[in-house]
């Protein structure tokens, strides 16, 4: 059966090592945090400005002045600290931040990624993704592998204005794990329980290579 | 000492005229200005840049000013939490300039630290990247972005002295230290406004230097984008 969101949350979880600074984007990346490895340390770090991310707050603790880059109401664990969008994003540039987590509409074989505009519709900005995907070393797309009319979202080139190019690693969706080579090309690692490397190869638009046996994701 | 206590943002704003550009600190609707941007209102200023990570909401923030029709342009990294600002954007009647946060942050900071441009990779090979000089720096192309300087710069602290030296609180800090930088004129509202020595120099996160003007604010709503709790 391919993966929900949670799923995919958690099996991006797996990908985390211990001591890593991990900046985590809006949506299905969030989860990630629910689901870290047992044994390891990491940081959230959150673009808006603070390393040391905690859980949401419990009911009437809540802080106006305590946000993520999500806008939502978060706390802050032992350690944390805050500071300002330029010192932010000197982690972020500078390579400082391990792992970035983000969510995309299309992803291409060479490691383009779009996730910010579609045009003729109301543009939101990129807001900090640009940064983020032209600099992290190690990016990890979560994404559905196919949009609502059952296209694929994984392609030999993003039709969507790009955010970034060349840049993603891996990409984690509801129906396989697969790495981007250097040269181009999606290669599948680990198929979704039930899912079939066939079903794989009918949602996958862009060059997928398939070396040997698929082995199946274990997720508990 | 030098003080830099105005009693109000009034006084503050007296100055503030048609056709400027401003810079206003804050991440969505954490530490932003508020009694700064009512006044801006209330004066009916036309014709305004507004440099803003977001534009606020309909009825709050920066989309205040957007009701009004006050705002000619925004330069911004994401404002999709906006109807006004949607509307008006697709008819044409509000300029935008999407610029990547991490971008906008930095071209503050340049602009108030005397560094007229920089490279940086965010956006090569995007839109954002056309028209703008492209150089190789470690085997990595870079684009040219440039320095943002504002007429005035208007930032929101927790505490402040009257020689103008602030600390923010959490991460209300976010836009408003690289921007107290980078305004000709820097008005900062706190919530607290205290005597000079009263502030530790060792915690101190803008220094006063970057402030011309500084006041306690009237009240602070400070109202949650997006309240997300667990249950008791």
């Amino acid at each position: 059966m391919a993966l929900d969101k949670n799923g995919i949350a958690k099996r991006i979880a797996q990908e985390l090592r211990d001591r890593w600074y991990v900046n985590l984007g809006i949506g299905i990346p969030t989860l990630v945090a629910n689901h870290i490895p047992k044994g390891i340390s990491v940081e959230f770090q959150s673009e808006n400005g603070i390393l040391g991310m905690g859980p949401f707050p419990i009911e009437g603790t809540e802080d106006a002045d305590l946000i993520n880059a999500g806008k939502q109401t978060i706390t802050d664990l032992p350690g944390a600290v805050y500071f300002d969008s330029s010192t932010s994003f000197a982690m972020i540039r500078g390579q400082h931040v391990q792992l970035t987590v983000l969510g995309a509409m299309e992803v291409s074989e060479n490691g383009d990624i779009a996730n910010w505009k579609i045009p003729g519709k109301m543009v939101k900005g990129m807001g900090g993704a640009m940064d983020l995907v032209a600099s992290a070393d190690n990016i990890i797309v979560a994404m559905m592998h196919t949009n609502k009319k059952g296209e694929s979202k994984i392609l030999p080139n993003c039709s969507l204005p790009l955010t970034g190019v060349n840049c993603v690693k891996k990409v984690v969706t509801n129906l396989a794990v697969m790495d981007i080579l250097e040269d181009g090309g999606f290669r599948l690692l680990e198929r979704a329980p039930g899912v079939s490397v066939e079903e794989i190869k009918k949602a996958t638009a862009g060059k997928l290579i398939i070396d040997g046996a698929i082995p199946e994701m274990s997720i508990d | 000492m030098i003080n830099k206590e105005v009693k109000s943002a009034e006084e503050a704003c007296q100055n503030i005229q048609d056709g400027m550009t401003i810079m206003l600190g804050g991440f969505g609707l954490c530490g932003i200005p508020e009694n700064c941007i009512q006044v801006l209102v209330d004066k009916e200023l036309q014709q305004l840049t507004c440099i803003s990570n977001n534009a606020g909401v309909d009825d709050f923030g920066l989309g205040l000013l957007l009701q009004k029709k006050q705002i000619k342009k925004m330069i911004s990294s994401y404002v999709g939490e906006n109807d006004e600002f949607e509307r008006q954007m697709l008819s044409g009647e509000l300029e935008v300039d999407l610029i990547p946060q991490g971008s906008l942050a930095e071209r503050c900071r340049a602009g108030g630290a005397g560094i007229p441009a920089f490279f940086t990779p965010a956006g090569y090979g995007t839109e954002v990247g056309e028209g703008k000089e492209v150089r190789e720096f470690n085997g990595k192309p870079h684009i040219l972005e440039s320095a943002l300087t504002a007429d005035y710069a208007i930032v929101k602290a927790w505490k402040g002295d009257k020689a103008g030296n602030l600390i923010y609180k959490g991460t209300a800090r976010n836009f408003n230290p690289p921007m107290a930088m980078a305004g000709k004129i820097t008005i900062a509202e706190v919530e607290e406004l205290v005597e000079p020595g009263e502030l530790n120099p060792n915690e101190i996160h803008t220094p006063g230097i970057f402030v011309q003007h500084i006041f306690q604010g009237e009240k602070f709503e400070k109202r949650i984008e997006q309240r997300t709790v667990i249950n008791k």
